[in-house]
């Protein structure tokens, strides 16, 4: 029980990841400044703000709507942030549990966050929270099938194993799945559905600033603003840990393979910053367009090349 | 001083109220942001929502329809709120003050923390004006 609930609160759950993402959204912010030639925020920046919203700022409740299910879903947005962060990290931290790190119970954790800033954009009966909550939600319908195919491929790579472990054992028993064919190509796809998961710029629509000004969370002030910032930092961190688990041979903790380990996290964080830094945002019927066609065929091309041993 | 009052300081997130103004005192607010003045090195945010505002920014003068919606604008702003009135026209009316549109300058209306005159401000002058402000509050 002591374990579980260290496991929960402190290492590989909320206060690791939440740190290591806010770390890493600070890099975000800093590569998109150095992108646009400027000096970008202090390393503490992502704490500054999670603190100032905290402790701070006043937190304002809707006044139609429902004002319970508006401050709920921020709460229910970091429990699945987090319950998803521990079981994809606790294999890759190589911790044996009892849970080995069942794909399909991951990936609809994955969803709990999306899936809880509807809810409570939806609860806060702002209007333009409601467009926002309406596009999150044809996004979701967009990339989750694609998503599950990468997950597919990836299972089928591994010869039908559902388990993160061992596909991350696999992996450094062999050679990384990235480092064929239909791994690269599974790859491609996977960085464009964890854009979307994460709202990053050509796929931010739910949140556009310009148009709808912050679309979801619009009505969020204060303490309930900063759990969303808590679930978009953990979030930050696991969906490419993630990826570095499914394809790119998860971590291997022993004497100077760790920096080999942060740098794959870092590589493809600092992939999705230089896409969100050099596309526009958008329209959200190109985005679907995009991932049910070209994505899924290209997941699906991958599937096929795999079935053929590539 | 405090923890809390040094992460308000090293975080604020701004919201920019374009009053009647001739335009280029919001072109002057937009200049701090460009890499030349980069205020994102200070944490200073421009944000879409005053929901998520701590600095409420007001360039230009008052007029009678901007009044009721500058009020809205600052009650439904998550305290503690901070404002700054931009440019002569924020500050007193500047050559718009014996317009028959005027109602008054930014502190006739709500409550200002801090002025930057000038017709425009240059963007250093809004960053001093925003430094002195922070180090005062
Ligand atoms: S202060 Fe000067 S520059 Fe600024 S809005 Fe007024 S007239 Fe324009």
């Amino acid at each position: 029980m002591a374990a579980s609930l260290f496991y929960f609160f402190v290492f590989p759950g909320i206060l690791f990841a939440a740190t290591v993402g806010a770390l890493l959204s600070w890099f975000d912010r800093k590569i998109s400044a150095r992108v646009q030639f400027r000096k970008g925020p202090p390393l503490l920046q992502p704490f500054y703000d999670f603190f100032k919203l905290l402790l701070v700022k006043e937190t304002i409740l809707p006044k139609q709507g429902s004002p319970l299910v508006f401050l709920l879903a921020p709460v229910l947005a970091v429990f699945g942030a987090a319950m998803s962060g521990v079981f994809i990290l606790l294999p890759l931290f190589n911790i044996t549990t009892g849970f080995r790190g069942d794909l399909l119970v991951i990936f609809y954790l994955l969803t709990v966050p999306s899936f809880s800033y509807i809810i409570g954009a939806l609860a806060s009966g702002n209007p333009l929270a409601a467009v926002g909550g309406s596009r999150e939600m044809k996004l979701i319908l967009g990339y989750e099938v694609t998503f599950l195919l990468v997950i597919a491929g990836v299972i089928m790579k591994c010869g039908q194993h559902f388990d993160l472990n061992t596909i991350i054992q696999t992996q450094q028993d062999g050679s990384p799945f990235i480092g064929s064919v239909s791994g690269v190509i599974l790859f491609i796809v996977a960085i464009f559905c964890v854009q979307a998961k994460l709202a990053l710029v050509p796929f931010d629509m739910p949140e556009a600033e310009a148009e709808i000004t912050e679309g979801i969370f619009i009505e969020y002030s204060g303490a309930a603003y900063a759990m969303i910032k808590l679930a978009k930092y953990i979030m930050f961190f696991i969906l490419p840990a993630f990826i570095v688990a499914l394809l790119m041979g998860g971590f291997n903790l022993h004497g100077i393979n760790i920096l080999w380990a942060v740098l794959k996290v870092i590589a493809v964080v600092l992939l999705l910053t230089l896409i969100k830094n050099t596309n526009p945002r958008l329209k959200i019927k190109q985005a679907i367009k995009f991932f049910m066609i070209w994505m899924n065929l290209l997941a699906v091309i991958a599937l096929v090349l795999i079935a053929f041993g590539l | 001083m405090g923890f809390k009052s040094y992460c308000f300081k090293k975080s604020l997130w701004v919201f920019h109220f374009g009053g009647a103004s001739c335009n280029n005192c919001d072109i002057e607010i937009l200049d701090c942001l460009t890499p030349r003045h980069d205020l994102e090195r200070f944490g200073i945010l421009l944000v879409g929502s005053i929901r998520h505002a701590d600095v409420l920014l007001v360039n230009g003068i008052i007029n009678h329809h901007d009044k009721e919606r500058l009020i809205e604008i600052y009650n439904q702003a998550p305290k503690p709120i901070l404002v700054v009135a931009i440019g002569a026209c924020g500050c007193t009316g500047g050559l718009f003050t014996e317009s028959y549109t005027f109602a008054g300058p930014v502190d006739k209306v709500i409550p200002v923390n801090a002025y930057v005159p000038g017709c425009p401000p240059k963007p250093e002058a809004i960053i001093a004006g925003i430094v002195k402000l922070v180090n005062n509050s």
